[in-house]
């Protein structure tokens, strides 16, 4: 970021507020099969989290950011995780994603559960990474640079 | 070619219309998809995929393959989207600090 809008007022407010933020992330995906949330609203908070800090303090040493290199590499790992737990239950003999087919926790229910909150983690990955590159991106533009 | 290419839309969006017609109703309750998929969905679901949230039982495991579809999609349009906005330049993503 070539500027950010930070000030004590700014400040104060996102100290409030953006731990909180990321918590509720946390919990919006990890909640997301028994109530309302998952994967894509999860990773958006997380990543409207890290923006606020962005915009308030930039980004620099001991700032609380993601920087673009590694939100790439979430936003990698997040389709090769999702795709991954599908490849799991292939490898136990089971259909592409049918999550309860390695039978290894015993009760299928509580596999399936697993195997959704997995894939719940991978989408919030990915749409994190990919909010964060696009906004790292857009705020990377120089105003006073010739678009080519 | 610019005739051909006006024939042959207007062509698809008549074969389009005419199936069109021959959908259900909207909300039809005897449609065929309210009748096999959905009633299993809503009976069975928080049984069978131990997710008491309806909608990410049939979104993350039910539908688990088309929920895969969607993360690629979004992260070819985040991708598409870095591609554009950086405007044919190399992004520095070393770090965002200059």
């Amino acid at each position: 970021m070539k500027f950010w809008f930070g000030s004590l007022v700014l400040d104060a407010a996102a100290r409030l507020i953006a731990p909180a933020v990321l918590l509720y992330a946390v919990y919006v995906v990890a909640h997301g099969h028994t109530g309302p949330g998952g994967g894509f609203q999860g990773g958006v908070l997380f990543a409207a989290g890290l923006i606020l800090v962005k915009l308030v303090r930039g980004s620099g040493p001991g700032r609380w950011e993601i920087r673009p290199a590694l939100a790439l590499v979430l936003a990698c790992s997040g389709v090769i995780v999702y795709g991954g737990i599908g490849l799991v239950a292939l490898a136990f003999g089971g259909n592409y994603l049918d999550y309860s087919a390695p039978g290894l926790l015993g009760d299928p229910v509580t596999e399936r559960i697993v195997g959704t909150v997995g894939i719940e983690v991978a989408v919030a990955l990915t749409v994190a990474g990919v909010i964060l590159l696009v906004f790292d991106a857009l705020a990377a533009w120089d105003l006073d640079e010739e678009p080519l | 070619m610019k005739p051909l290419a006006i024939a042959l839309m207007a062509l698809a969006a008549g074969v389009l219309f005419i199936a069109f017609a021959a959908l259900p109703p909207f909300g039809d309750p005897a449609a065929p998809a309210a009748t096999h998929v959905s009633p299993r969905y809503i009976e069975q679901g928080p049984a069978e995929t131990g997710a008491t949230n309806l909608v990410t039982g049939v979104l993350a495991d039910y539908r688990g393959y088309d929920t895969l579809g969607e993360v690629v999609v979004i992260f070819t349009a985040g991708l598409a989207c870095l591609l554009i906005v950086g405007g044919g330049r190399r992004l520095r993503l070393d770090s965002g600090v200059e």
